[in-house]
C-alpha cells in the first residue's frame, strides 16, 4: 500500500457533524420518542407502539382499541410537542450563550420566557383574538413580548455594564422575571376562569398538547431554528469576541437583530404552548459543549437533538413518577436544572 | 494601496474630543507608528480606522470612503490585532485562526475552499503554532494567545494591518517574535501596517513612518527619523527622551 498521496492531504476539514453522526443522533431521538409514547398510565410493548404509529402514518383502518386511542389522541401529540419544545429551547439557549459569550445566558435566566408568558396571559385575559386563527393572538403576543423583554433587559444591562457580564445579565433577568411574575399573578386575580393555572405559566406543562400545537412548533423550529443553525459561523465569531467578530467581517448589528428576533419568536411559540419550562435552554447547551466543544457548527445541532431527548425524558418522569397524579414538567426540569446550574456556576467561579 | 484619514474627530462624551482634526496617511510598504503618551489617542485612532467606533471626518481606502464598504469586504482589506482578546470558551487554536477566513466566504451556503485550508495552514506554520493547533485557546500563555490571533489576521490576508498596542502585555521574547513576524508579513507586496505602540525603541526599530499624537491632536508626522527629533519628543513627553533612553541603555554597556 502506498502512503496517502499529497492531494488527499488537502481533503477539506468539516467543522460540523458527518451524515452518520446526524443519523445516529436522529435514531437516538426516535428511540426516546418510542419509549415516551409506550410508557405511561397505560403501558404498551414497543412493537405494539410501532405498529400503531405505522398504522397512523399510513392511514390504514384501525381497530378503535382504547390503548391505540390514548396513544393517537393524547400521548403522541404530547410527546412530539415535548421533543420539539426541548429542541427549540435548547437551540435558543445555545444561540444566546454564543451571541452574548456568556455560558449562563438563556431564555429563563434572561427573563425572556417570563416576558413571553406575560404576553400570552395578556392576550388571554383581555380576550384578544384574531378571527379564524385561534392560537395566533396568544402566540403572537408571546413572541412580541419575548422580543420586547429581550430588548429591555439587554438595553438596561448595557447601560450598567457594557460587557454584558454574567452578574449584570442574571440580576436583570431575575428582577424582570419577578416583575412579570407579579403582573401575571395580578391578572389571574382579576380574570377568574379565563386563564390557566399560575403553575402553567411558571412551571409549564405539555399535558393536553394537540396536533395543531405540534404543527405550529414544527413550523417555528423549521423557520427560526433554521435561521439560528445557519448562523453558526457568526455565533463562533461572537463567542470568541464581539470586536473580533467585527474585525473578521461579521455584520455585527444585522446578525444580532436577526438572532434576537429568531430567538424571541421561537421562545414565544414554546411558551404559548407549554408555558415557561425553565433551565432546559441553560443546561442542555452547556452539557453538550462539554461533549462536542464550543464550535457552534456542532454545538447547535447537538443541542437540538439532546434538548429533544432531555425534555422527552423529563416529560416522561413528570407523567409517571407520582402516577396517577402528574407533576408540571417545569418542576422536573427545574429540579435537575438547579443542581446542574450550581455546578456550572461553581466551575465558572473557579475559573474553569 | 493607500489609507487616508482627514479631519478625524472622536468624542466619547459630548464636547470632550479624544481625537480632533487628525490627518493621517499610509501607503504600501510603510509601517506607520502611532506614538504619544497615555491618553494621546493612539488606540482611538486605530479603533476609528477599523470602524470599531463612531467618528466624524472621512477615512478612505484607495479613495473609497470606508463607511460605504460592507463589513465582509472591508475585512478583506483591513485586519486588526487587538491588545488582548479575552475568550470565554475552549475554542481550539485552529478554530480561532479559521475565523479569519470568514470574510472570504460567500455567505451561508458556501463550501469551505481549498484556498481557505491553505491559508489557515500557512498562517499556523508562519506563527509557529502548528503543534498547538488542536489545543484550547484557554490553555495558552498570553504570548501564544496573541500569536494565535496574529495567525487569524494572517489567514484573513488583508492589505492593511492595524495593531493596537499588540505587545503591551507580552514578555520580551514574545514581543520580539511578534514584531519580527509582522515585519516579515509587511515585506510582501501591497501591504502596510499601522500600529499604536507605547515603546519608543520598538517604534524606532521597526517603523518607517510615525505620527506623533498629543492630547488628541497630531503634533508631527512623516518619516520616523524626522518625527523623532529632540524638539518633537520633549514637547510631547515633557522630558528629555533621548537623554533618558541613553541613561537606560548605558546600564547595559
Amino acid at each position: 500500500m502506498l502512503p496517502c498521496p499529497i492531494e488527499y492531504m488537502h481533503v477539506m476539514k468539516r467543522e460540523g457533524f458527518s451524515l452518520t453522526t446526524h443519523i445516529l443522533l436522529i435514531a437516538a431521538v426516535f428511540a426516546a420518542l418510542i419509549v415516551s409514547v409506550s410508557v405511561g398510565s397505560v403501558l404498551l410493548p414497543f412493537d405494539e407502539t410501532l405498529r400503531i404509529v405505522w398504522r397512523m402514518l399510513t392511514g390504514s383502518a384501525q381497530q378503535a382499541s382504547s390503548s391505540s386511542a390514548i396513544l393517537v389522541h393524547v400521548r403522541i401529540p404530547r410527546v412530539l410537542a415535548a421533543a420539539l419544545t426541548g429542541a427549540s429551547l435548547s437551540l435558543c439557549g445555545g444561540a444566546m450563550q454564543g451571541l452574548l459569550r456568556n455560558p449562563l445566558a438563556d431564555g429563563g435566566t434572561l427573563g425572556v420566557s417570563s416576558g413571553a408568558s406575560l404576553g400570552a396571559v395578556l392576550a388571554i385575559a383581555l380576550g384578544i383574538s384574531i378571527p379564524g386563527l385561534p392560537f395566533a393572538a396568544t402566540t403572537g403576543m408571546a413572541m412580541l413580548f419575548a422580543f420586547l423583554s429581550m430588548l429591555l433587559i439587554l438595553g438596561l444591562s448595557y447601560q450598567f455594564d457594557r460587557s454584558f457580564s454574567t452578574q449584570t445579565l442574571i440580576l436583570m433577568g431575575v428582577i424582570f422575571s419577578m416583575f412579570t411574575g407579579s403582573l401575571i399573578s395580578l391578572m389571574m386575580a382579576f380574570s377568574g376562569e379565563k386563564l390557566r393555572s399560575i403553575t402553567f405559566w411558571t412551571m409549564g406543562s405539555l399535558a393536553g398538547s394537540t396536533y395543531e400545537n405540534v404543527m405550529i412548533l414544527l413550523a417555528a423550529i423549521a423557520l427560526f431554528g433554521g435561521v439560528l443553525l445557519l448562523s453558526s459561523r457568526e455565533f463562533n465569531a461572537f463567542a470568541v469576541g464581539e470586536q473580533n467578530a467585527l474585525h473578521v467581517g461579521v455584520a455585527v448589528r444585522r446578525v444580532k437583530i436577526t438572532v434576537m428576533v429568531a430567538v424571541s419568536a421561537l421562545i414565544g411559540v414554546c411558551v404559548s404552548i407549554g408555558g415557561t419550562i425553565g433551565f432546559v435552554g441553560l443546561i442542555v447547551p452547556h452539557m453538550v459543549r462539554l461533549l462536542v466543544g464550543p464550535n457552534h457548527r456542532k454545538l447547535l445541532p447537538a443541542s437540538a437533538y439532546f434538548g429533544a431527548i432531555f425534555l422527552l425524558l423529563c416529560d416522561l418522569i413528570a407523567r409517571t413518577v407520582v402516577s396517577p397524579l402528574e407533576l408540571p414538567i417545569g418542576v422536573v426540569t427545574s429540579l435537575i436544572g438547579a443542581v446542574v446550574f450550581i455546578g456550572i456556576f461553581r466551575r465558572k467561579a473557579k475559573g474553569g | 494601496m493607500q489609507i487616508k484619514a482627514e479631519k478625524l474627530r472622536v468624542c466619547y462624551t459630548e464636547g470632550n474630543p479624544v481625537l480632533s482634526n487628525v490627518n493621517m496617511e499610509a501607503v504600501q510598504g510603510q509601517w506607520l507608528m502611532l506614538l504619544g503618551p497615555n491618553g494621546a489617542g493612539k488606540s482611538t485612532l486605530i479603533k476609528a480606522l477599523s470602524r470599531t467606533i463612531a467618528y466624524e471626518g472621512t477615512i478612505k481606502i484607495n479613495d473609497r470612503d470606508i463607511k460605504t464598504i460592507p463589513p465582509r469586504k472591508l475585512a478583506r482589506v483591513v485586519g486588526v490585532l487587538q491588545q488582548s482578546n479575552p475568550v470565554n470558551y475552549a475554542f481550539t487554536v485552529e478554530e480561532i485562526v479559521r475565523l479569519g477566513r470568514y470574510a472570504h466566504s460567500n455567505g451561508i451556503f458556501s463550501k469551505p475552499l481549498a484556498e481557505d485550508e491553505d491559508m489557515v495552514n500557512q498562517a499556523l506554520e508562519w506563527t509557529g503554532l502548528n503543534d498547538l493547533r488542536s489545543r484550547s485557546i484557554l490553555s495558552l500563555s498570553g504570548g501564544e494567545k496573541q500569536r494565535a490571533f496574529l495567525a487569524q489576521v494572517f489567514a484573513q490576508n488583508p492589505s492593511i494591518l492595524l495593531l493596537d498596542e499588540p505587545s503591551s502585555s507580552l514578555d520580551l521574547k514574545h514581543q520580539q517574535r511578534l514584531f519580527e513576524l509582522v515585519q516579515k508579513w509587511l515585506s510582501m507586496p501591497d501591504r502596510c501596517v499601522i500600529s499604536a505602540v507605547h515603546d519608543l525603541s520598538l517604534a524606532k526599530k521597526y517603523g518607517s513612518h510615525a505620527l506623533l499624537l498629543s492630547k488628541g491632536e497630531a503634533v508631527a508626522g512623516g518619516r520616523i527619523q524626522d518625527v523623532f527629533s529632540d524638539a518633537n519628543l520633549s514637547r510631547v513627553y515633557s522630558m528629555d527622551v533621548r537623554g533618558w533612553m541613553k541613561d537606560m541603555l548605558a546600564q547595559w554597556v
